[in-house]
């Protein structure tokens, strides 16, 4: 059959040789062996892990501060209500996971947050 | 004569009805870069051997002035033609024609064709130009939807599906893609998302342009939605066509034969994998260096490169590769290559085509993220994709093959029916330096100079451990092959498994970690 005949792979690494950015190598170490390769972007770009701080509070979603309830210096208990943001048509309410006292209040009520964003420092 | 009439009624029709939604529209749709739904068919299809149905479908829809609008065809043009003699069922939707939106009549179109190619058990094309569901038909609109994903399931694993996303494809209409076996995607035309980018906006504040949302290259290199990448419609069409050539018409027959035809002189198999387990080569070459004319058809190849998966021949018969990929993150094994593995596996095993696995890989890679993303249950898929596939299995133990990667990558265990290693591979629990480490620790502590000790102890390990023959002399391993003996002896092995036929225990259906 004629059609046998036609090669795509020549099409295809055209269309690879445009895509891939030819870095040199690097190491990738595995069980303490190190391995000339390609380290993919998506390795590169990763989040680099950090514990969680309860007293740093943080907008878990992007939203809109609808109200604080709490004030600089004030005493909070685990579960008290601190803020409340609105997001995704729903009026979350941020609780404070443990007790202590309000050190500072990064934001202002009606301001716009990116997902993140430090909202309320607790010590 | 009255028959006379009649048939340039008929003709008068048609040639309304081919126009789809006007000059105007076909000449906007150009502008976009992009072909015709027609135009589309026919580039696909053997010449002349499109078979159209449905051409005078027309919508009811009475609310919004819908009763005052004509739509051509509903705004999809179905049917069946053939690709090079193979029988396949067609459906393109027409954005020409109130932007290829998804009415009612639209999704009656679509299933019947889909109802079509199941009962007749031939491939079914589905080409997605459409600006998504028509709003003014309601939850009619949603019920077409439906009823097209209920059949892309009720299809899957019967016959093959393929996707061509040729404009946009929002909302829920990318589950239908989503749900099909393969999906082929064009720079700048294809746009995939289920919420876009003004809603990304409003809702979260982000903005991000729909290319860098949802665009060829997104789903092809991050998302691993899309499996086939094309510069042009033309090249779209042609791996379209080259696909179909590779797989069978459903899940009752075996792939088409062709001409058998030897590897490209240039592939020298013994030549391409380096004697040091720690450096690079592409694995690709081996695979081009044992098939027909070197022609390996690759899927997926932006997607999660330390894994390579694709079609090539042997002696004719379309062969599946599975093979690890050194030169990109060392081959190893993670969250994205176990996905994209464990998918081609099942569609092999589906379809009756037998898996060839090339082994070389560290084993699975380490990281908070991996393993807070999941790479225990998708790590997971490869072995229960291996370990359910019925098709003949042949792997070849081409250097390092470590640790639970060993185990994953069709090894013995999992019922692989014929494994072979090189002299040069090296098949233990872990690589030289951590198991002496391990191993050796009390020593290496110890000693008065720990890094000569350590040195030794590595050495040690390598002398005894790191080879083919422990494997072999419990049977772990079939044959210590030559490079130069892979071919001629995976062909005799491919032919004493064409009858192969094992039972596995009766189930409704397994449950693999998905």
């Amino acid at each position: 059959m004629d059609f046998l005949h036609f090669d795509l792979n020549q099409i295809i690494h055209q269309t690879m040789a445009k895509i891939e950015n030819n870095e040199a190598m690097k190491f990738l170490n595995i069980d303490e062996s190190l391995y000339k390769t390609n380290i993919s972007r998506k390795f590169e770009n990763r989040k680099k892990y950090q514990p969680k701080d309860p007293k740093m509070i943080l907008s878990f979603i992007p939203g809109t501060v609808l109200d604080i309830m709490v004030i600089e210096g004030k005493h909070v208990e685990m579960g008290d209500l601190l803020m409340i943001l609105d997001a995704m048509k729903m009026q979350n309410k941020l609780k404070s996971s443990i007790a202590g006292r309000i050190k500072k209040i990064h934001v202002n009520k009606g301001d716009k947050v990116s997902k993140g964003t430090l909202l309320i420092e607790l010590e | 004569m009255a028959l006379d009439n009649k048939i340039r009624e008929l003709q008068e029709k048609r040639e309304k009805a081919l126009l789809g939604g006007g000059e105007q529209a076909i000449e906007k749709q150009k502008a976009m870069g992009k072909r015709t739904a027609r135009e589309r068919i026919m580039g696909l299809l053997d010449e002349n051997s499109f078979n159209e149905y449905d051409l005078f479908v027309e919508h009811e829809a009475r609310d919004f002035d819908m009763d005052k609008k004509s739509l051509p065809s509903d705004g999809v043009i179905i049917g069946t033609g053939t690709i090079y003699g193979a029988p396949v069922a067609i459906f393109a939707q027409d954005f020409t024609v109130a932007g290829g939106s998804l009415g009612l009549m639209h999704s009656r179109k679509i299933t019947k064709i889909m109802d079509h190619a199941l009962k007749m058990r031939m491939p079914l094309i589905g080409i997605n130009d459409s600006g998504g569901a028509r709003i003014q038909e309601g939850v009619n609109s949603l019920a077409g939807y439906g009823e097209i994903f209920f059949r892309n399931t009720l299809s899957s694993g019967v016959i093959p599906q393929l996707s061509v996303i040729l404009g946009p494809c929002a909302g829920g209409a990318v589950y239908s893609p989503a749900l099909t076996d393969f999906v082929f995607v064009v720079d700048n035309i294809s746009k995939m998302f289920i919420t876009g980018p003004e809603v990304i906006k409003t809702v979260l504040g982000e903005e991000i342009s729909m290319e860098d949302l949802g665009g060829a290259r997104v789903h092809s290199e991050i998302t691993g939605n899309a499996h086939f990448f094309a510069l042009s419609e033309d090249e779209c069409f042609e791996q379209i066509k080259k696909l179909i050539t590779f797989i069978p018409w459903n899940n009752k027959r075996k792939a088409r034969a062709f001409e058998p035809g030897e590897p490209k002189p240039e592939y020298k198999i013994e030549k391409i994998v380096p004697n040091d387990p720690t450096l690079p080569y592409d694995v690709k070459d081996v695979i081009r260096a044992i098939i027909d004319n070197s022609d390996f058809f690759e899927i997926q190849e932006l997607y999660a490169k330390n894994i390579v998966i694709g079609f090539g021949r042997m002696g004719g018969r379309t062969i599946g590769f599975v093979a690890n990929q050194p030169m990109e993150m060392a081959g190893v094994l993670d969250v994205d290559s176990s996905d994209k593995a464990a998918r081609f596996i099942r569609y092999c095993d589906a379809f009756n085509i037998p898996i060839i696995t090339f082994v070389d890989l560290p084993g699975y890679l380490p990281g908070v993220d991996q393993e807070h993303a999941g790479v225990i249950r998708h790590g997971a898929k490869v072995l229960y994709a291996y370990s359910e596939a019925t098709v003949p299995k042949l792997t070849v133990i081409l250097r390092k093959a470590y640790g639970g990667g060993y185990i994953a990558m069709s090894s013995r265990h999992l019922r692989a029916d014929f494994v072979y290693a090189w002299p040069g591979a090296e098949i233990a629990v872990m690589g030289p330096e951590g198991a002496a480490n391990i191993i050796f620790r009390k020593e290496i502590m110890s000693a008065d100079n720990p890094d000569e000790m350590r040195k030794k102890k590595v050495q040690e390990y390598k002398d005894k451990f790191a080879n083919p023959y422990v494997a072999a002399s419990r049977g772990y391993v079939d044959a210590v092959i030559e490079p130069g003996e892979t071919r001629k002896i995976l062909m005799h092995s491919l032919e004493i498994s064409e009858n192969k036929d094992i039972s596995v225990p009766d189930k409704k259906h397994g449950l693999p970690p998905f």
